[in-house]
């Protein structure tokens, strides 16, 4: 067990070392300790162009998908319907397909219709793949709930809009909390379905991989590692509120 | 009675009506998979058997239900195919291997810590992947600690690398998904009962027995979900091969991304796609029979 949390935190401890390297333009070997690289986190040309096209990318798609997402969950978690196990198997195949095949079709396409690749693209395909894992979250809260909380608003006159705002939303609302953050975070470190689709935006992952061929500056590692402490803040924040709320 | 002559008249009329909200609930997001997923395979099935158009531009392409595009894209690229295979296969295996107790200790030994061992899980998740899979290219390389180590102690030659080599595109691979590994191993380990557990050792049945005849048994959904969360993505992957490797540890994905962008050959990107998926659903399938899970999703 150490020897795996180890294995998964050298790349990060190493991330976050070299983001006080004081290597100026590339950050391949050590040269000394500074505060620059944070004090300073837009000082390499195009990095903040990126960083901010990710972040608009990643929360338009989030809140799109996590709504069509959700939407997909419900019917599937509390409805009776014909065409469901279609539905689930075209809920299921986008996670079976290769990122690789998901980018190069959707990419061929917008070229068929003459549409030409860039910002809206990329979200379209994002808000695409992160339905799926939206609807797997939020499916499986949904199915962990006990249905007789609903029964018992509906036994108390709620009729059934207000079951649904009072008593089943707020229910599964970490839920669809949880999805939005795995979706944002899906989206935000996508590298193969953006570089198909792309076209000239640059987005932080294609900013680090165009720039890994002449030498990342040290603000990349800043602002993944600022990433990866925001996170964290987020998820742990997250849990203390709804313990207190459960207490 | 009048009351609960209501009560029941009113739930049936909810269900009436309910009969449409299922389709409407599901409409937009249906509409916007197969919209963008679903055409776009299609489209890229008619591309896949497209031939260049004569005296035309490069790039420009006319539908003649060619298959054998299928067969020359097959035939050119079997060492990609192949090798796209083999090193998400031992990718799987690796990362099952760490995955595996680090899912068990998270779920049985680690007490009021088990929440806290979970988000770490996912942590590293948060910094960029590209950033952490080049952080392993420059751990590893020549100016990086591992090597001098091991030369240090001889257990490397001078003239050996650990970069550029198929050995560190599969450990880029394995790190790079081991949480895919880690998250439903977890998930289906901790819903052991650990009471089946002590009632093996009751019964006599020594660690070992244990684990062989009650908990891998009793994880097996999560083994193959696992498994299959960290293959798919893997056999189709190429930036680990592209930052990690050389030119002789290419991937199809490689292969499918360069004739892309770099020469303009559509039919062929299209028809290797469609045979990778092919086959990773095809393997998928029979896995699936193989292992006896089908509720996965």
């Amino acid at each position: 067990m150490v020897l795996g949390f180890t294995y998964l935190f050298i790349p990060v401890a190493y991330t976050f070392a070299f983001s006080f390297n004081n290597g100026g333009k590339s950050n391949l070997v050590w040269k000394g300790f500074t505060l620059g690289n944070w004090q300073n986190p837009c000082g390499a040309p195009d990095v903040c162009v990126a960083l901010g096209n990710s972040i608009r990318v990643g929360l338009i798609s989030t809140v799109a998908a996590t709504f069509l997402g959700t939407l997909i969950a419900f019917a599937l978690g509390r409805h009776q319907f014909k065409g469901r196990s279609t539905t689930n198997t075209l809920i299921f195949l986008p996670m079976a397909t290769p990122e690789v095949v998901l980018g190069a079709s959707l990419l061929a396409m917008f070229l068929n219709l003459g549409i030409n690749p860039g910002f809206w693209p990329v979200v379209i395909a994002h808000v695409m793949f992160c339905i799926s894992f939206v609807v797997v979250t939020v499916k499986a809260r949904i199915a962990s709930l006990d249905p007789r909380l609903e029964q018992a608003a509906m036994d108390l006159y709620a009729n059934e809009f207000e079951t649904f705002r009072k008593v089943t939303l707020p229910l599964v609302a970490p839920g669809i909390a949880g999805a939005a953050l795995l979706a944002f975070s899906l989206s935000f470190d996508d590298f193969i379905i953006t570089n198909f689709n792309s076209g000239t935006l640059t987005t932080f992952p294609k900013f680090v991989y165009v720039a890994s061929a002449r030498g990342i500056p040290p603000q990349a590692n800043v602002i993944g590692s600022a990433m990866f402490f925001l996170a964290l803040f987020i998820v742990i924040a997250g849990q203390l509120v709804s313990r207190r709320k459960a207490r | 009675m009048a009351f609960l002559h209501t009560a029941g008249s009113k739930v049936s009329s909810l269900k009436e009506k309910k009969s449409l909200l299922p389709y409407l609930l599901l409409a937009p997001g249906i509409i916007w998979l197969f919209t963008f997923f679903v055409l776009p395979i299609a489209n890229l099935a008619r591309t896949s058997t497209q031939t260049p158009t004569a005296n035309g531009d490069t790039g420009s392409y006319e539908q003649t239900y060619r298959f054998a595009n299928y067969i020359d894209a097959f035939l050119d690229n079997k060492e990609q195919f192949s090798r796209s295979f083999i090193y998400a296969f031992l990718a799987t295996i690796l990362a099952l291997a760490i995955a595996y107790p680090l899912a068990y200790g998270i779920a049985f030994k680690s007490g009021k810590y088990k929440n806290l061992l979970l988000v770490l899980v996912v942590a590293p998740f948060f910094t960029s992947f590209l950033l952490r899979t080049i952080a392993w290219k420059q751990i590893l390389g020549e100016e990086g600690p591992v090597i001098a180590l091991l030369r240090g102690v001889h257990i490397i030659g001078d003239n050996t690398s650990l970069t550029a080599s198929a050995f560190a595109v599969v450990t880029g691979m394995t790190y790079n998904f081991l949480p895919f590994m880690t998250l439903p191993l977890y998930a289906s380990l901790e819903r052991i009962d650990p009471r089946t557990m002590e009632a093996a050792g009751d019964l006599y049945a020594n660690a070992f027995t244990t684990f062989r005849k009650v908990t891998l048994p009793l994880s097996m959904p999560g083994v193959v979900a696992g498994t299959l969360l960290t293959f798919i993505p893997a056999a189709g992957d190429y930036v680990n091969a592209a930052i990690l490797g050389n030119p002789n540890t290419k991937m199809l994905g490689n292969v499918i991304e360069s004739r892309f962008f770099k020469i303009v050959d559509y039919p062929t990107a299209a028809a290797l796609s469609f045979t990778l998926m092919a086959a990773i659903l095809i393997l998928v399938t029979v896995y699936i029979r193989k292992a006896g899970t089908e509720e996965l999703v």
